[in-house]
């Protein structure tokens, strides 16, 4: 079962769309809720990721026996020290959107602790790819 | 512990979800910062925020938090609102703050 969704830099008012959609998707297969709740968590921050810091995006959703495949490309700045931006605390979001209670530093890290696989590709000035992989079982 | 028996104990301000105040409240979780509720609050907390727009709604509902409760008097913006009433997720509002509020509520459900 495969979506796509499309994400616009800047634009909160629609930030969690695709994680929502998912999420019912998700229900209705009868996955088990604590798998839900992973896909939830890694989603909505590679989703808010986007809005607060690329300039557009597009989100592909993979659903499978086996599990689902998330794959999150942006058009944005990129990502020029990945070890830092993974740390925790570390964050390059504007005062505005820190001021949301986004921005703390934590999305990346949230990424991956609810995922089993993922992987960051970025290039500076163009974009990011993020790719994530949670198990059904 | 119901949130209704929140609202009651507490002189809660019930924003929206009137009809939603038999849900469960399984605990509390107290942040401003969308990613950490994200990661670490869990199914059924009463979500403590001075955070009033509508990405709190959305989180509270991804995350299945049984409602939201605004600090110090805040009131939830007009399309937070118009989300919860949809989304089903029940914002309350109290003039104490959020170490005060919290103190209370963890009391309660602890007793």
């Amino acid at each position: 079962m495969k979506f796509q969704y499309s994400v616009e830099g800047g634009d909160f008012t629609m930030a969690g769309h695709a994680s929502s959609q998912v999420k019912k998707s998700l229900k209705q297969l009868g996955i088990d809720s604590s798998i839900i709740k992973r896909v939830v968590v890694a989603l909505y921050e590679a989703e808010v990721n986007i809005v607060a810091h690329a300039y557009r995006g597009v989100i592909d959703v993979d659903i499978e026996s086996a599990g689902i495949k998330l794959k999150l490309t942006d058009e944005g700045p990129g990502i020029p020290d990945i070890e830092k931006a993974m740390t925790k605390g570390f964050s390059t979001a504007s005062a505005a959107v820190r001021e949301m209670g986004f921005g703390a530093g934590m999305g990346l890290p949230n990424i991956r602790d609810n995922s089993d696989r993922f992987t960051i590709d970025t290039v500076v000035n163009k974009g990011t790819v993020l790719s994530i992989e949670i198990d059904f079982k | 512990m119901k949130i209704q028996d929140l609202v009651d104990s507490l002189g809660l301000v019930v924003f929206t979800g009137q009809t939603l105040l038999d849900n469960e409240v399984t605990g509390g979780y107290t942040s401003d910062l969308l990613s950490d509720v994200m990661g670490f609050a869990k199914e059924g907390n009463i979500w403590i925020t001075l955070q009033t727009h509508k990405n709190v709604i959305g989180v509270a509902s991804l995350k299945d938090l049984s409602a939201i409760l605004l600090i110090k008097g805040f009131e939830p913006d007009q399309d937070a609102l118009a989300l919860a009433e949809k989304e089903d997720i029940p914002i309350l509002g109290t003039k104490m703050g959020a170490f005060e509020i919290s103190a209370k509520i963890y009391n309660l459900i602890n007793s």
